[in-house]
């Protein structure tokens, strides 16, 4: 049995807003009756439409797909079109109280249903891909090379997921999308496009800044930090986190299998080398435990 | 909340007879059967006692009676024999239903290089029996086909199928971890060589099964060690968990009637009650022989996980074939096997009764079910033309 919040119990026998707008502004429609869940969401916006003031769901799926979307519908009223395509798939999950990382795709569900809505009402349509796989696509307004040909999943919508998501394995991409749950064909590819996400984030032209204000330096500090070094700690099962800045002292602490390893003075040591390369070069990191 | 126990096929309530009788082989008479002193023959004596009732159930002999610790190891057990006594044949057939014991061995023998046939299905569910007698050369050592399908309940015809294997000189196996007690077998005028029974189906408890090996028929141990079992099976006897087991084979065979009449009468009332209220419905392996406890009906338009959780409100506990429940992403390899379309394998449930299922609950069944699926139908975005 799934370990479901209380809030994801509540939100699945109790939905918000299910059903339909007859008049509704926009209407964003993913998934499909092959995949196993689809979400069709209706937003109604005010006389100025800018703003969101009703939004009702239908959902065919398992109980996390329906609180999710019941989450998202409640989530969305009275923001501005703008605040609601800010919001994350991780936004949805924590408004429930979080969601098992087998379920998060529900999540991704409903962001992206949401973000369908809200581009085709801005008349941004993406051109549909065609395809050969054996059901329609679950997410048909992200057009690319399909890689998961079970759940008819692009490689667009892929990067963009493992992106934001800053997702390091093939486990978990599956776990956000479903691409590679069925057959598993296409884990390889999923490898791959992991690696290339990766690859650009490093690949990006960095250098380091001239001149900093102290304000500038912490900031660049917490970004290479999240970009650049916690998804390589991750890829071993270890994490960081930033425990202050002082000057040019970097205190960090270490995480999960970082904790403890023999070998965490090398990594401290890696890490000062990563922040002096791309911050300035009179950084020294000190690993504290706390 | 007091439970509405419909999910028999993935275990059963231990009968307080069975527990009964193994209670004191704990505490008191803990002995080692294979001890030469007085306290450990008592326990002897019990084993061959449950040995014996075992055998009763079967239509066999106690000599042919193997102890293991589950349906899964007897599953093992059998095909990793075969492949030992039959250097020379390196493909194994079996079908696309099978329960994971066997195909997920199956699948791992393939990686070490044996050639495996997986044998298909019609949209019922029953075997198709041109393409086992194809699949079936001179090359196979071992034709492993269940008895009766835990998903859908549907049986296959093993005794065809043993006969298809023996012609080219194949051992045949039968999973019927589902079947016992169920329905009646007669081992003694069977051409199965070998056959898998697990405790804890029967109203005896978790961690105690069978491999039936047919007398005569060469046998290589899984487990080597000791001489426990004839030496085809080593490592201390689970002595008590035997004793129950005996008992409840005892047990079955007393209460096969009532699952044939009784029980199946209540499945039928039940599945005739869903199909009658609940449109867009159907019974997978409805044109098929099945088993008398089992009906697995797929609703249209909804998903399985989200109907259990509903039923869980009731206190109704029952199975599914969804994907959702499992952690998998796709929905049961039988039903795909079976051809059920993906609009409805999604939204399947799997209701499996006992002996100690009563008509109230029946009732409670039929009458909470049409509610929750319609509730989930209003829900859904697809099929709103059909309501």
């Amino acid at each position: 049995m799934w370990d479901y919040t209380p809030t994801v119990k509540d939100h699945f026998l109790n939905p918000r807003n299910v059903g339909d707008i007859p008049d509704a502004d926009a209407v964003g429609e993913v998934g499909s009756l092959a995949c196993g869940d689809a979400l069709k969401l209706y937003l109604k916006l005010d006389d100025n439409k800018d703003k969101i003031v009703d939004a009702k769901f239908q959902t065919f799926g398992c109980a996390s797909a329906i609180a999710s979307s019941s989450a998202l519908t409640e989530m969305v009223k009275g923001k501005t079109l703008d605040e609601a395509l800010a919001l994350s798939n991780q936004d949805i999950a924590d408004f429930l109280g979080g969601l098992p990382e087998e379920k998060m795709h529900c999540s991704v569900m409903g962001q992206e249903a949401l973000e369908v809505a809200i581009f085709k009402y801005r008349g941004m349509e993406i051109p549909q891909h065609d395809s050969e796989h054996d059901h329609g696509p679950a997410y048909p307004d992200y057009e690319g090379e399909i890689i998961c040909k079970c759940f008819g999943i692009t490689d667009a919508f892929l990067k963009k997921v493992i992106e934001t998501n800053g997702l390091t394995t093939a486990e978990q991409v599956t776990n956000f999308t479903k691409a590679g749950g069925a057959c598993g064909g296409c884990i390889p590819k999923i490898k791959d496009l992991i690696a290339q996400v990766l690859g650009e984030v490093a690949a990006k032209p960095r250098t380091r800044p001239e001149k900093l204000s102290n304000m500038k330096k912490m900031q660049l500090i917490q970004e290479v930090l999240e970009r650049d070094i916690r998804p390589l700690l991750w890829a071993d099962g270890g994490d960081l986190e930033l425990i202050d800045i002082d000057g040019h002292n970097v205190q960090v602490a270490f995480r999960k299998a970082c904790a403890g390893c023999a070998s965490s003075g090398n990594t401290a040591r890696m890490v000062e080398l990563k922040l002096r390369d791309l911050v300035a070069e009179d950084i020294v990191v000190e690993e504290v435990s706390q | 909340m007091k439970e509405i126990y419909l999910d028999n096929n993935a275990t059963t309530k231990v009968d307080e007879a069975v527990f009964e009788e193994m209670r004191p082989y704990f505490c008191e008479l803990y002995g080692n059967p294979s001890s030469m002193h007085f306290f450990g023959g008592q326990v002897q004596n019990k084993v061959n006692e449950a040995r014996q009732r075992v055998a009763d159930l079967l239509g066999a002999s106690p000599d042919e009676i193997i102890f293991t610790a589950c349906g899964t190891e007897s599953d093992n057990a059998a095909i990793r024999s075969a492949l030992e006594v039959f250097p020379d044949r390196r493909h194994i057939v079996t079908s696309r239903v099978e329960h994971p014991a066997i195909l997920t061995q199956c699948r791992n023998l393939r990686q070490k290089g044996y050639h495996v046939t997986e044998v298909g299905v019609d949209g019922a569910g029953r075997l198709d029996m041109d393409e086992l007698k194809a699949a079936v050369t001179d090359d196979t050592a071992i034709v492993s086909l269940m008895w009766a399908n835990n998903e859908t309940g549907v049986i296959f015809p093993v005794e065809e199928a043993a006969a298809i294997a023996q012609a080219k000189g194949a051992l045949f196996h039968s999973d019927a971890v589902q079947a016992i007690g169920k329905i009646p077998i007669t081992m003694a005028a069977s051409r199965i060589d070998m056959l898998s029974l697990s405790g804890h189906k029967l109203h005896a408890p978790k961690g105690i099964g069978v491999l039936y090996l047919r007398r005569g028929t060469p046998f290589r141990p899984f487990l080597v060690g000791g001489h426990q079992e004839k030496s085809r099976r080593a490592g201390t006897e689970n002595a008590a968990a035997i004793i129950a087991l005996g008992k409840a084979c005892q047990l079955a065979g007393q209460y096969m009637a009532v699952e044939n009449s009784v029980v199946k009468a209540m499945r039928d009332r039940l599945q005739d009650a869903l199909m009658t209220a609940i449109p867009y419905a159907r019974i997978n392996g409805g044109g098929a022989e099945r088993l008398p406890n089992t009906t697995s009906i797929a609703f249209e338009f909804v998903e399985g996980e989200a109907i259990l959780l509903l039923l869980s409100e009731f206190g109704i506990c029952a199975s599914s074939g969804s994907a959702c429940t499992s952690g998998s992403l796709e929905p049961s390899h039988v039903l795909r096997a079976m051809g059920v379309p993906f609009t409805c394998a999604h939204g399947s449930i799997r209701f499996s009764l006992s002996r100690f299922t009563t008509d109230a609950e029946i009732d409670t069944v039929i009458r909470e079910m049409p509610p929750i699926i319609a509730r989930l139908r209003q829900m859904s975005p697809f099929g709103r033309e059909h309501l």
